[in-house]
């Protein structure tokens, strides 16, 4: 019999059944059903540990025993779709979301999402970001045709709940409650720390459209109609200097329209 | 508003921020990048694949509970210090 492939090995290995790959053999001939099973056992074990490591605020908020709940139905419905262990549960917070006993946590989710943001800006390519020089460069009458260009490890997360507060409370070893009410939080590493920024309101769906690609007039027009005393100046030098953008691009003449 | 008085408008918003901010400090210089070494684990700390349960050996456990009812399961940790206050973040349709 030929020997269990690596691959194949792998799939038994995330196997919720207890099936031995053809080709698996022990050191003494014939395979060791249990064995196997530990092995099946730790690479869930490790699977669950990796996403409580990823998440340790949300596994705060609702207890290790939920959170290991949690974790395991996730281990089980989703295999690693990268080698990077760091990678796996970029989609967890959805599974929260899903999650039916914690329904009643609406602000769960998204304050998993905070923590995959994070980890993902940790990880990100480094790059330069735009600095407050290069906007400079940008006055003139192109200004309100400019896009920006998302710093890699930019992330932006919109809630409806207090996400950053909650996150920020739970850095420390006391938690108290926070204020309850929307925030937006813009997630950045400029250089090597990563950082968490509560955005003023005014500014939250200007940031996003700026980090969709939308040009500087458009998201300073639309963020005009919200709030006629958003702050265009203030709000784009802030984005900057935390380090939202890697590049502005201003349309040249061939594809101006 | 016209495009071209926008324009200004944005120019002039952008002008005036950025005199006001010329003494602050921008994000760190690229420069700050050198001689200084990211640390690039393969993994979140204290992973391996040795990881089942404190106190055993690598031989682990081959125990897998598929039966847990997490239905049944009740939240316990901080999340009860969030919903003070009459459950604020839990009926909030905001």
């Amino acid at each position: 019999m030929n020997p269990v492939s690596q691959g194949a090995f792998a799939a038994a290995l995330l196997d919720r059944g207890d099936a031995v790959p053809a080709g698996l053999a022990g050191r003494n001939g014939a395979a060791d059903p249990l064995r196997l099973a530990v092995y099946r056992n730790n690479v869930r074990v490790g699977l669950a540990r990796a996403l409580a490591a990823r998440f340790p605020v949300t596994a705060r908020l609702v207890g290790d025993a939920f959170f290991r709940l949690m974790a395991d139905a996730y281990v089980d419905d989703r295999r690693p779709a990268s080698p990077l262990l760091a990678a796996y549960g970029d989609d967890f917070p959805d599974h929260v979301a899903g999650f039916p006993a914690a329904a009643g946590l609406a602000y769960l989710a998204d304050t998993a999402r905070l923590e995959a943001a994070v980890s993902r800006a940790y990880h990100a390519a480094d790059a330069a970001p735009l600095g407050l020089a290069d906007l400079a460069g940008l006055a003139g009458p192109e200004l309100g045709l400019a896009r920006l260009t998302p710093h890699p490890a930019a992330f932006l997360i919109r809630s409806a709940h207090p996400v950053g507060s909650i996150w920020r409370t739970h850095q420390k070893e006391t938690v108290t409650a926070p204020d309850w009410r929307p925030e937006t939080v813009l997630v950045v590493r400029p250089d090597l720390d990563v950082g968490v920024h509560l955005l003023p309101a005014a500014d939250a769906g200007f940031a996003a459209a700026l980090l969709d690609g939308t040009p500087l007039g458009s998201a300073a027009e639309a963020a005009l109609a919200a709030d006629p005393d958003f702050d265009f100046g203030r709000a784009l030098t802030g984005l900057t200097t935390l380090g939202a953008f890697a590049r502005a691009v201003i349309p040249g003449e061939n594809d101006d329209q | 508003m016209t495009r071209s008085t926008l324009a200004l408008a944005l120019a002039g918003s952008l002008g005036a921020a950025l005199a006001a901010s010329a003494a602050a400090a921008g994000p760190l210089p690229a420069e700050k990048m050198v001689g200084m070494e990211k640390c690039y684990g393969i993994s979140l700390a204290g992973q391996n694949d040795c990881a089942a349960g404190p106190g055993t050996t690598c031989a682990g456990t081959s125990t897998v509970d598929y039966q847990k009812n997490a239905w049944k399961a009740v939240p316990a940790g901080t999340c009860e210090t969030m919903n003070v206050d009459g459950h604020k973040g839990m009926l909030q349709p905001m």
